[in-house]
């Protein structure tokens, strides 16, 4: 009786199975379909933007105010954010390297960090937060309220008028962002070493100089270059591909700030390798800290 | 190619031609085999209850949308053979009011009618500005809402700005999404007399989507109903009527009659039946 009883249960559990696993099978068919339409989509989109930002220019009316907006407002965060992240890495570093008599190497290590990598991420993330959510808030209410179809019908293309200020404004404007947040971040850095720890001014500068150098300036400022595009783009296509309503603009500008964090970092390991490999190429015999 | 513009005008041509056109959203089919053929000067309203594809049918016309079957034409050309460029320069022949008239946030009132001259014509800023109060004088506005910016106007106010924008370039056909949707009583008349004398001022085709029945009584030469296809079988036309307005309580198919009486007899009894399900 009892193999009677079995028999069927062990029959009866692969066909309950077999419909979810085939529902699991469709879900997973469907985000898979829905991540290469979404990449299609965003690829059209930045290929769209590329093609307009080479046939013409946009005018000066729309550059100034996405100029202004992008630049000239993020200027301030960028620098505080700089200021203060400099002086918590010397703070994070100081008792590692005091117990190994190294003081002196701080400021290499700092300045190093602070150029090639925080700089350009910390302005980029800033960028992403502060005008990257507003720029997908933005084009995502304007379009929940038609006025990017009004553009369109009165003969304006969205793309050229809206994109592409906010596109250069990103991509000329993060590198002087960069600067703004390596200076103030090695500014702030010194600060805290010399006038609070006590460091010796000369010797953290010089070590500084000698081991930072031209091309990890240009590695950072480079890198942040694909940082703005990449912002700019995530940010207004997600604005350009708002769902209705407030909850949708809400979703636009969460996303905007999220995929763009996303991409920042990965652009960051892949650039970061890449610069390192060229490095390398050029100058094998590169400075020691050790 | 000859086209009808307004200096050779043909009535026999339609300026717009719909011919069994079909548009999706995703999956779902909103348009299907729809044929409509607008001729020069007419003023078409277009009516039905909400979600039957009226906005659709008007951004198809203009090349918002693309249709998925078919061809749109507008002055014998088929917009969806046009480049970016030509398409361009064929919408500003299109004047188009908003449901909620999209005027643009961020630009003054001026800013926002004269939006279409500063991008199409290369008159002086002077010009611009007398052809912009212009505009505004046609639609009883006045000049001290120049500087105002959209959200410091009432629904009446904004929709008229739309409209002194759709006319700013002095277009041949002009599409109405909704025209007295939102507003008072006196106010959508208003409207209703702006679009007629819009029409004396200026020989120009309208398409009116609207499902206010005044609207479409008082300023259509000629009416189409469409019916949303969700409740249609799959081999009846979605154009439930097409004629002049004074014939359309006479129609024929009770759907079309009972929108008109604005009756929902029938339709609640559908949705107590689904309810009941």
């Amino acid at each position: 009786m009892s193999t009677a009883t079995q028999i069927p249960a062990n029959q009866h559990v692969p066909t309950q199975r077999l419909p979810a696993m085939v529902e699991w099978i469709a879900d997973l068919g469907a985000v898979v379909m829905d991540g290469i339409i979404g990449l299609g989509n965003i690829s059209t989109f930045s290929l769209r933007t590329f093609g307009w930002l080479f046939a013409r220019l946009p005018r000066r009316e729309t550059l100034i105010p996405a100029f202004y907006q992008i630049g000239v407002l993020s200027l301030p965060v960028v620098a505080l954010t700089g200021t203060f992240i400099g002086m918590v890495l010397v703070e994070q570093s100081y008792v590692q390297f005091r117990n190994l008599h190294m003081e002196a190497k701080l400021g290499a290590v700092i300045n190093m960090s602070l150029v090639r990598e925080l700089g350009p991420v910390l302005a980029a993330t800033m960028l992403a937060g502060r005008v990257g959510s507003a720029m997908a808030a933005e084009l995502g209410t304007m379009r929940v309220t038609e006025q990017i179809d009004a553009l369109t019908t009165m003969g304006a293309n969205p793309i050229h008028y809206l994109v592409v200020p906010r596109f250069l404004g990103c991509l000329l404007l993060i590198p002087a962002l960069t600067i703004m947040a390596d200076f103030m971040g090695v500014v702030g850095a010194l600060f805290y070493a010399v006038s609070l720890l006590g460091i010796d001014f000369h010797h953290y500068v010089e070590n500084s100089q000698h081991f930072v150098g031209y091309f990890d300036m240009f590695a950072g400022v480079f890198k942040s270059l694909f940082f703005g595009a990449a912002i700019a783009l995530i940010a207004c296509y997600r604005g350009f591909h708002c769902d209705p309503g407030a909850e949708g603009v809400g979703r636009a500008a969460t996303a905007a700030f999220v995929y763009s964090f996303v991409m920042i970092l990965l652009l960051d390991l892949l650039l970061g390798i890449a610069l390192n490999g060229l490095y390398f190429s050029l100058w094998p015999e590169a400075p020691k800290l050790f | 190619m000859v086209t009808v513009s307004r200096d050779n005008p043909d009535p026999e041509r339609p300026l717009v031609q719909l011919d069994q056109v079909g548009v999706d959203f995703g999956r779902q089919r909103v348009l299907r085999d729809v044929n409509l053929a607008i001729p020069q000067g007419q003023t078409l309203a277009v009516i039905g209850e909400s979600g039957c594809g009226k906005t659709v049918l008007l951004k198809t016309i203009i090349g918002l949308l693309r249709p998925a079957h078919g061809a749109v034409h507008f002055d014998g050309q088929d917009l969806a053979a046009l480049g970016e460029r030509e398409l361009t320069r064929q919408r500003t022949r299109f004047g188009f009011l908003f449901q909620q008239a999209a005027l643009f946030d961020s630009m003054t009132i001026a800013q926002n009618v004269s939006f279409p001259l500063r991008q199409h014509t290369h008159k002086t800023a002077e010009e611009i500005r007398q052809m912009t109060m212009a505009r505004l004088a046609e639609v009883g506005l006045p000049e001290n809402i120049l500087h105002k910016k959209p959200a410091e106007l009432s629904g009446g106010m904004r929709k008229r700005v739309g409209l002194a924008r759709a006319l700013a370039l002095e277009p041949e056909i002009i599409l109405y999404d909704e025209p007295t949707t939102g507003l008072d009583p006196i106010m959508s008349d208003v409207i209703n007399e702006l679009i007629l004398s819009t029409r004396r001022q200026h020989p120009v085709t309208s398409v009116v989507v609207t499902h206010d029945m005044r609207t479409a009584q008082k300023v259509a030469d000629r009416v189409v109903m469409l019916y949303p296809l969700a409740r249609l079988q799959p081999d009846e036309p979605q154009v439930l009527y097409d004629g002049p307005p004074d014939g359309i309580e006479r129609a024929a198919d009770s759907r079309v009659s009972q929108f008109v009486r604005g009756e929902a007899g029938e339709r609640l009894m559908e949705m107590r039946q689904q309810n009941g399900r």
